[in-house]
């Protein structure tokens, strides 16, 4: 790897990147974007989906018998339960 | 903030209606408001400490409040309709066992989105999943592959993405890129929490999370790829 940011290639940039998007703004002020719009485009491109995918909300809606489902098992589940429960130690 | 600690009554499981109870239909527009920062509404403090006491009508509210959030959760980390449903059931299934023991040390949405994600990883691994590495993630990227790609200036998203083809997008990653998007850039959780629930290192999970996105970019973008290198 190259020591001066400035003379990083696209390949030695991409294998920072993960690091750098974790570390908040740092990946936008690299030098080797002041003159590579390549991956200023990959970077711009990441950022949106990143933050598209913080914009989605639940959407889907389960179907209603599955409520009538979690709510036998939960009758059974209690069935079972109440003769331990109401037999008086031996 | 209110107190969403448990009652101080001991519930009395004899004493719970055995009736059937219909969930209500709405679904609290505060509660999705809320979905990242887990702030509940007195009515959903109320609403969770009569569940705790063993009220079924309260537990149904719950489920209502909740179903939607733990559903999609289920849906896009396992990316399939019929795993999902049998997840969310089950996911509500140990919320009933197990809610006399939430004591409010978290907001009880992060207490159940933890549930849930919990029950997602045991079934993936009882399928025999290995949840970092069941896919090409760990594999070293070849020529032209996502994680070398370089894309020409003229295929840069517009900035904006429609939501439904992101969706799908998203449902279409391979399981390991899709858990670990999922968790980190939808449900907001840290590389840390990442590599603790999916027991591997913290540098695994950054590494996959940015190959998913680059497979999301490719996925999303207008025309197809051409490579562009200098």
């Amino acid at each position: 790897m190259k020591e001066d940011p400035n003379l990083m290639d696209c390949y030695e940039f991409q294998a920072q990147l993960p690091e750098l998007i974790d570390a908040g703004g740092k990946a936008a002020q690299h030098p080797h974007l002041q003159s590579c719009a390549l991956c200023r485009a990959l970077l711009a491109d990441l950022e949106t989906i990143a933050e598209a995918a913080r914009q989605l909300f639940p959407i889907e809606e389960p179907p209603d018998v599955l409520w009538k489902q979690i709510e036998s098992v939960i009758r059974d589940e209690e069935k079972a339960q109440e003769p331990a429960r109401r037999t008086p130690p031996q | 903030m209110p107190d969403l600690r448990s009652p101080q009554t001991s519930p009395d499981p004899i004493r719970r209606s055995t009736e059937a109870v219909a969930p209500p239909k709405a679904e609290s527009v505060g509660h999705e408001a809320n979905r990242r920062t887990n702030l509940p509404s007195s009515g959903d403090a109320d609403i969770l400490a009569r569940a705790q006491a063993g009220d079924h009508s309260a537990f149904a509210q719950l489920y209502s409040l909740h179903k939607r959030r733990i559903y999609s959760l289920c849906l896009r980390m396992v990316g399939n309709v019929a795993e999902a449903e049998d997840l969310t059931q089950e996911a509500f299934l140990q919320l009933h066992r197990k809610i006399e023991t939430f004591r409010g040390d978290s907001a009880f949405s992060t207490w159940l989105h933890r549930l849930t994600i919990n029950v997602v990883l045991m079934h993936l691994r009882k399928k025999g999943l290995s949840l970092v590495s069941m896919d090409e993630a760990t594999e070293p990227a070849p020529e032209g592959s996502p994680g070398r790609s370089f894309g020409a200036p003229d295929l840069i998203l517009s900035g904006s993405i429609d939501r439904l083809a992101l969706e799908r997008a998203i449902g279409d990653l391979p399981a390991g890129y899709r858990l670990i998007f999922v968790l980190h850039d939808i449900e907001g959780y840290e590389h840390n929490e990442i590599a603790s629930m999916l027991d591997c290192s913290i540098g695994n999970s950054k590494s996959q999370l940015h190959k998913a996105r680059l497979k999301l970019r490719d996925a999303l973008r207008p025309f197809p790829l051409q490579e562009e290198r200098r």
